[in-house]
Parts: C-alpha cells; structure tokens; sequence
C-alpha cells in the first residue's frame, strides 16, 4: 500500500514538474479525500477544494452527482475512487479508471478491472454533500491560471450575485493582477453594490459600471429605470439620475463601438472583394479579356489549398504548429496552380479572341462549365472541409470592437497584394512592357515589345492572383465546386464600376461596395442588401458610364 | 430603297413543309396511331419537342438582340421567366381547392402562413389578365432598364454585365420566400388551363400546336424586321454604332425598340413554356440560363433566323439525351462545343453547307487548275461571306 500512494504521489509529482496548465497534484489528492471521507465530514472536505484549480474537480463532481463514480477495495483493503471508461473494452465491461491519476486499476491478477455500471454501487451523495458540490463548483475557475477562464468565473459570479460570495471576491481583488480580471472583478463588486441598500455605494457603483461598459450592467441598470417608472416611491431620485447618465454613456460607448465594428466588416468585406477583383482587373481591365472562367481560376486555388492542407495532415496531423504552416504553402502553390491553368488556358482558347472581347466571355464560359465540371468529378459535388491553421483562429477585442483573426488577414493580405502589384506595374521592365500592350498593342509591337508573350504573362499573372483570392476564400467560407460561380457577378460589377482598366478605382470601388453592403444587411438582411447594392451599381454607372476613374483615349469605341 | 422579300419561294416552300411537317404530320402521327406502332410519336415526345420550341422561341429573341444588332444580353432568361411567372401566377390559382391544402390559396402560400391573397395576385385570377402580363411586364423591365443601359451609351461587355447583373439581382430577390412568388421552389402543382386539364393528351397537342403556330410567327416577324429599312439599321448598329449616330440616327431608341420586342417575345415564350413544363422557379432567371440559350444561337448560327431555332433544337435534343445517357459529362460536352464554335465555326451549324461546298469548290478548283494550267486566279470568295456576320464591334 505504501509502495503504491508513494507510486502514486510520485507520479502526481511529475505532473506537477511538467507544470500541465489545469492540473494540481495537492488538489486531486483533497478530491480523493473528499471522496473517500466519511459522509458527514464530506461537505467540509470538499469546501476545501474551493480555490483549488485542476482539471478533473468539475467532472468528477458531476459524474458523482449523477452516480457514476464507483470505490473499489484493494485486496490490501485499500480504497480507490474511479469512474468507468466511455469505450469498452475487449471483455466487452467498461476499465475502471482511478480518479487520482487517470489510469486504469489493476486487479490482483495484473489485469486491468473491468466492469458493468449496473454491477456497481456507486457513491452516495445526499442534501449537504450536493450543497457543497454547487459551492465548488459555482467557485471554480476564479483562481485559474488561465486569465480567460478567470475573467468568466468572475462574470458568472457578478450575474449570480449571492452574499456568501461576495467576500471571496474582494478578496481576490486583493491580490489579482491581470488587468481585464481586475475589470471584472471591480464589475463584479459594482454589480453587488448596485444590488445593496446603501445609496452612496449604490450611486458610485453605477458610475464603475459605466466607466468599464458594462453591457450586463446595463441591462441590470434598465432594470432599475423600469421601476422608477412604475413605482416612483421605490427608487431614490439621484440614484434614477446617476443610473440614467450611466446607461446612455454605456450605449453611446456601445454605439461607437457598432460603427467602427461594421466599418471594420466593410473594410474585410470590400477586402475579399479587392482579392477576388486584383485578377479580374488584369486580365479584363487591362487586357479586355471578359474571363467568365475567372471564378473557376478562384476554385483551383481553393482546391490547391486544400490537396496541400491534406498533405499537411499527413504528415503533422490536423493540429499544432506544423499543420498551421500549411496556409504559408498554400498562398505560393494556389498562385502557381491557379497560373498553370490561365496558362493553359490563354494558350489554347483566349489568345485567339483578343480583338473579340464577346466571343472571349463566350468561349470561357465554356471553359468555365468544364472546369466547374471535373471540379465536381474530382472532389465530388459537396464542399470540401478546410481546417483554418491556429493563428487565424479566433479574434481579438480593441477596446469592445471584435476584431476576428482571419479578417484581419485579409485586409492586411489585400494591402500587401495591391502594393506588390502597383510595384510590379511601375517599377519592373515586366510592368512597363504590361501597360506598353495594355496602351497600344501594335505601337508596342513595333517597338520590338514581344506582345504575345507578355499577353500570356499577363494572364497568367491575372489568373495566379485569382488563385490567391482562391486560398483566402478557404478561410472565410465553404468550398465549393461552385464557389467560383457565387463571386463572379461581384467580382464583374466591382471593376466596372471602379473603371476599367484602373487599379486605384478597382480598389476604391471593392472597399466602397463592401462597406455599403455590411452597413446596409443589418436593415436589409443579407439577400435584399444585396440586390439594392446590384441595383446602385446600375445606378451608379448611369451616373458615370466609365465608373469611378474612366480610361481617357480618344478611341470612340 | 428596294425591299427584299420576306422570303423567296424556294424559301416559302422549305417553310411550308417544316411547317407542314411539325404542325401536321407529327400531331397525326400521335392521334393516329397506337402507341407501340413504328410510326406513333408519344405523348411525351411531342410535349418536349413543345418545350423545345418554346426554348427556341427564347433564342430567336437572343438573336435579334446579339446577332443583328449586336447587344450581347444577359438578362433574356430574366424575360423568359417573368413571362413563365405571369402565367405560372394564373395556372397556380386555377388550381383552386385542388392543392394539398384545400385552400383557395395557393399551397405555397398557406404553407407560408399567409393571411389572404396579395393584392398583385388577384387579376391573374383572368387568363387574358397573365397573358397580358407575360408580354407587358417583360417589356416594362426592359424599357426601364434599357432606357437607362442605352441613354449612357452602355455598350458592348458593359452592357452583357449589367444585364447579367440585373437578372442575377431578379434571381436572388425571387428566391425569397416574402416576395411572394413561392421563394426557392417557384410555382408548381399545375392542374388545369382554361378549364383543360394539363395532364390530358389533348391539352398538350393543343400547347404544342400553339408552340408552332408563335415559333412560325415569331420567325416571320424577325424575318420581316431584318429584310426591311429597320433590319438594315439594326446591322448597321451592329458593324459601326458611332457612324450610324454620326449619320442622324438615335441609336439608342432603336436598340430599345428590339430590346423591348426581343423581351416581349421571350416573355411570349416563357408563358408557353410553363404551360408545357409545369414548373418556373428562381433557377430559370440565373444568368447561365441566359448564357445557355446564348450557346444555342452561337451553335445554331447567329445573324440568321434560322441557326437559333436550330439550334435550340438540336442542343436541347442532345442534352435531354446526354443528361440521361453521360450525366457526369454533359457539362464537358457542352463546354467544349461552345469553344469549339466560337473558335473554329462563328457562323454555327448553318454555315455549314456553304462551307463543305465552299471546300469542296476549292479543292475541284485545285484541281481543275492543276489540270489545266498553273497559274488559275481564285475567282469568287466563298458564298458564305455573304452570310456570316462580321466581328462584332467592341
């Protein structure tokens, strides 16, 4: 027996060495405790795990509640807690598992226990032990390591609000040092003081509340207007004042932040938009090639992400550092892939069409069709799952705003490839060459530019950047073998309407549809925002035929 | 200046026997003979080809539009449907108690909870009332839209990706389920017209019979448009815009006058095609419908009246029997015929004749010329030249 609690401590040592977040050995071994005590000292035992942080303390709680957890006797009359496994096991019984380390139980023979929950007794609980398990567990959390966790224990406690709790908060207050705990801690204890009897405690802590923008104090704060409203009598009238100024400065802060977070989801959307257009302003601003296959183009980037995600998951599994490089792979092998197939595509259909502009949106929308089709046959009709690598997961907050990972990325994405792109254009003999055919082909062919091959290049630089546009979408969306053909009527508006043939007005034109479609879906929903912005556009282009920054030439046609 | 005739008289006589045959023979060939003799044509043989004569109704339109005078648009499925939605709205309350629900609503709408009739729902109670929509609606968008697409001198791929965005931003507005036109799953569950049920072998010679009759008029009425002083215009907008308004003529009310026929005439269409098909849902306006029916035209041989009948004939023909057959290649299939046209045939199936004796009269030249002596000038360009329709401007 000796040789195995040491076994045992030393074990639960060793985790401890390797300081795993949400695991202390001293606190499983008071769980033990607690679960082997006898009945009537087990509520004080357990209160002893208040203030306690492991992993294990919630759900063997739960499971002893709900009568799942099981005390074998050693044949050394030893006694140990274990619950049974969720799989069974060859035998066809369910292992028992101790509580203290997780592993299964021996049994005197060497073989690990194996049993049927209905064999079992399990644990008892009664009145006191059930009231003591709600207190630990309405507790745990406020001193996790983890700040995040923190931060909602302490939320769940402000909204509770029970008197027993109120001094363990100030008192972690004494001595909590992270910041957004200490907010909302202080929310917290305002929470409570508004709740009080005192006037002044409650006056000052409407104030708290409306420095730290509190939204669940607003909704407690309303509540308090409400009945001043109906029972004048009840409700002191500086206190109907400080509460009243204190919630219109919570909603204008959280009026604020809606413009800035719809302006943010413009900025991303229009962002998307400029990715997917950057391509579709080469190929058909520059050089007037109506490419309805330009989505498709999008689709094998996509598709490229996605064969290149799968090796990654071969080789790293679906998580952890080496699979989030993956995306870093897939940027540069989207654009190749997506350049390879214009490539193809120029030289054996578009080269053909280029004084034919109609016939060219013709024939790629045949190519369009058959691309969509060996999509579907290769991947199969349904979208595709693509895992986001970890550092585009989740979101952070600037001052309440939600500022998600993956957007961010986009907008920064967006800027990185417009600036390469004007860099290419002006600064590379490529460029000079690009805008030299884009001007005037046949001057440019005199001057010994070699036209065919730069329209080629040209194209295929389009269509790689289609690609880009390709593997972004993976991290905002399902794909599709039809995802190609959702974007292509945006895609065609934006650099209509941004001026064919300018990139600045392409760029002005996607941000400036983006942000009126995110501020218009809150009212419209999402399909009649749409349809209005389709309409505007119309409008628009009424208004200037050229879009925003029409090409000068004194071609009439 | 001189007309040309509407058509010549080895033309009427072609004509007459098309007409004879698809309006006569094959309706015999149904009643006459029982099912399961070598000479009967089904009841559902005939009702497709009625469909594809409705769809080739649609394709004259997109002609007039794209392969006369040179406006490449988008947006004739739009027509199409709305033309199918006007009708569709009056066989939807013919069907009366008849619905799953028993209602004098239609199913959709109780379904949808909703409290009684809309008000634009009630004169389609009236079978003049929806065909009138079918034409006025159809043209009453496309004078709308086409005042403002023409008024700014909108033209060439402009024009082709507003139209699409017009009918794409039409789709996605039927698709709702509170615009009151059924949302996502249109209009269905026919059961009768004019008191004939729909189902009934009589009532679908009759549709089918219809189909022919306003294919025959739509034809004679483009042929009459394209041989007289307006067709010459029409072309001449086609080949040069700017110097037909140099010369004094308003463009743009001409090409709204056959964008808003062109629309009528597909509107005319899409009603005939519900009836027939018995179904119209949001999917019909996508704009790769209006691509598709511009597939036929190409295929068929656009800037003639009769390559778009031909065609849509024959791509509807070889895709109800490839969807079936190949399901998975279809799409390639027809993919690959479009770049094919476009790159290597831009007169469609109907120059094809010319351009066989074409070869072939070169190549006996050749001959000739290598019999006789060296140095034989090529006289005569090929015939087709006459026909085929020259680049589009851009």
């Amino acid at each position: 027996m000796l040789r195995r609690s040491l076994f045992a401590i030393a074990f639960l040592l060793a985790l401890g060495g390797q300081a795993l977040p949400g695991a202390d050995p001293a606190a499983r071994v008071r769980l033990v405790e607690a679960l082997l005590a006898p009945a009537e000292q087990q509520p004080d035992v357990l209160r002893a795990l208040i203030g306690l942080e492991d992993d294990t303390i919630l759900p063997t709680l739960t499971a002893w509640r709900q009568g799942e957890i099981f005390v074998y006797t050693a044949p050394d009359s030893q006694r140990i807690p274990f619950r049974l496994s969720s799989a069974p096991d060859a035998r066809g019984g369910f292992a028992a598992l101790a509580i203290a380390d997780g592993r299964p139980i021996l049994g005197p023979d060497g073989l690990p226990l194996s049993y049927i929950a209905s064999e079992l007794t399990p644990l008892d609980t009664d009145g006191a032990i059930r009231r003591a398990m709600r207190d630990v567990t309405e507790l745990a959390g406020l001193s996790a390591p983890d700040v995040a966790t923190r931060v909602s224990a302490v939320e769940r406690l402000g909204q509770t609000r029970k008197p027993e709790h109120l001094p363990l908060l100030s008192a972690r207050l004494k001595i909590e040092i992270a910041a957004p705990v200490r907010d909302a801690l202080e929310v917290a204890l305002a929470m409570y003081a508004l709740a009080s009897e005192l006037l002044p405690e409650r006056i000052a802590a409407t104030k708290v509340l409306a420095d730290k923008h509190s939204l669940a104090g607003a909704t407690e704060m309303k509540a308090i207007l409400e009945r001043a409203k109906t029972e004048p009598a009840e409700v002191d009238a500086s206190l109907a004042a400080a509460v009243t100024s204190a919630v219109l400065s919570i909603e204008r802060h959280f009026s604020i932040v809606n413009f800035f977070g719809t302006l943010f989801r413009g900025l991303s959307l229009g962002s998307v938009l400029l990715i997917m257009a950057l391509g579709l302003a080469i190929t058909f601003g520059l050089m007037g090639i109506i490419n309805m296959a330009h989505g498709e183009l999008m689709v094998v980037g996509a598709y490229t992400t996605y064969l290149v995600q799968n090796v990654f998951i071969g080789w790293y599994g679906k998580s952890g550092a080496g699979f989030s490089c993956y995306f870093i792979v897939a940027l540069p092998a989207a654009f190749i892939g997506s350049a390879l197939v214009g490539l193809l595509l120029e030289r054996s259909v578009i080269r053909f069409l280029y004084r034919r502009p109609l016939e060219s949106l013709l024939a790629t929308w045949g190519v369009s069709l058959i691309l969509q089709q060996v999509f579907r046959l290769t991947f199969g009709a349904a979208n595709v799952q693509i895992l986001s690598p970890d550092f585009l997961m989740g979101s952070t907050t600037l001052s309440d705003i939600t500022l998600a990972y993956n957007r961010i990325f986009v907008v920064a994405f967006a800027a990185l490839v417009v600036i390469a792109l004007v860099l290419l254009l002006t600064r590379t003999s490529l460029g000079l060459t690009i805008r030299a055919v884009t001007q005037n082909r046949a001057m440019a062919s005199c001057m010994g530019v070699r036209t065919d091959r730069v329209n080629m290049l040209t194209f295929a630089f389009g269509s790689g950047l289609a690609g880009l546009a390709g593997a972004c979408l993976t991290q905002l969306g399902n794909v599709g073998p039809s995802l190609g053909q959702t974007h292509i009527v945006d895609n065609f508006m934006v650099v209509v309407s941004g001026g064919v043939g300018n990139l600045f007005g392409t760029v002005l034109a996607a941000l400036g549809i983006g942000t009126v479609d995110q501020v218009l879906q809150p009212w419209l929903g999402a399909v009649m925002g749409k349809v209005l912005v389709l309409i505007a556009i119309i409008l628009f282009l009424q208004w200037k035929p050229g879009g925003l920054f029409p090409s000068r030439s004194r071609n009439l046609d | 200046m001189q007309r040309t005739s509407l058509l010549t008289p080895r033309q009427w006589l072609v004509f007459g026997a098309i007409l004879l045959v698809a309006g006569v023979v094959l309706p015999v060939l149904n009643t006459a003979f029982p099912p399961g003799h070598a000479l009967h044509v089904s009841d559902f043989t005939l009702n497709l080809y009625g469909k594809y004569l409705t769809l080739a109704i649609l394709a004259v339109g997109v002609d007039l539009l794209w392969g006369f005078t040179g406006l490449l648009s988008l947006g004739q499925a739009l027509f199409f449907s709305l033309g199918g939605y006007a009708m569709g709205m009056h066989l939807m309350l013919m069907i009366g108690k008849l619905g799953q629900y028993k209602s004098d609503l239609p199913d959709f709408m109780v379904f949808l909870g909703y409290p009684g009739l809309p008000l634009h729902w009630k004169p389609f109670y009236s079978f003049t009332f929806a065909l009138f929509a079918a034409l006025a609606v159809p043209a009453v968008v496309a004078v709308v839209f086409g005042y403002l697409a023409f008024r700014s001198r909108i033209k060439g791929v402009y024009f082709s990706i507003l139209t699409q965005a017009l009918t794409y931003a039409a789709a996605l507005l039927f698709f709702r389920n509170d615009f009151t036109f059924g949302g996502n799953n249109g209009l269905t569950d026919f059961k009768t017209v004019l008191g004939h049920g729909l189902n009934e072998p009589f009532t679908r010679r009759v549709l089918y019979l219809l189909s022919v009759v306003l294919l025959a008029g739509v034809f004679l009425l483009g042929r009459w448009l394209v041989t007289s002083r307006f067709g010459l215009i029409q072309r001449a907008i086609r080949d040069s815009e700017n110097r037909v308004l140099f010369s004094g003529y308003a463009t743009a009310h001409f090409k709204l006058f056959i964008f808003v026929l062109c629309a009528m005439i597909s509107g005319l269409g899409g009603a005939l095609y519900v009836c027939q098909v018995g179904i119209i849902n949001p999917s019909e306006m996508m704009p790769d419908k209006s691509l598709e029916a511009i597939v036929w035209v190409a295929v068929g041989g656009r800037g003639t009246l009769v390559g778009p009948i031909v065609g849509a004939i024959a791509i509807n023909a070889l895709k109800s029997w490839a969807t079936r057959a190949y399901p998975d290649l279809w799409l390639i299939v027809m993919g690959t015929l479009f770049i094919v046209v476009v790159l290597l045939l831009p007169g469609g199936i109907v120059s094809l004749p010319s351009r066989i004796s074409a070869a072939l009269a070169a190549r006996r030249r050749r001959r000739t010329a290598a019999h006789a002596e060296p140095a034989s000038p090529a006289k005569n360009e090929p015939a087709l030249a006459a026909e085929k329709p020259s680049e589009t401007a851009s």
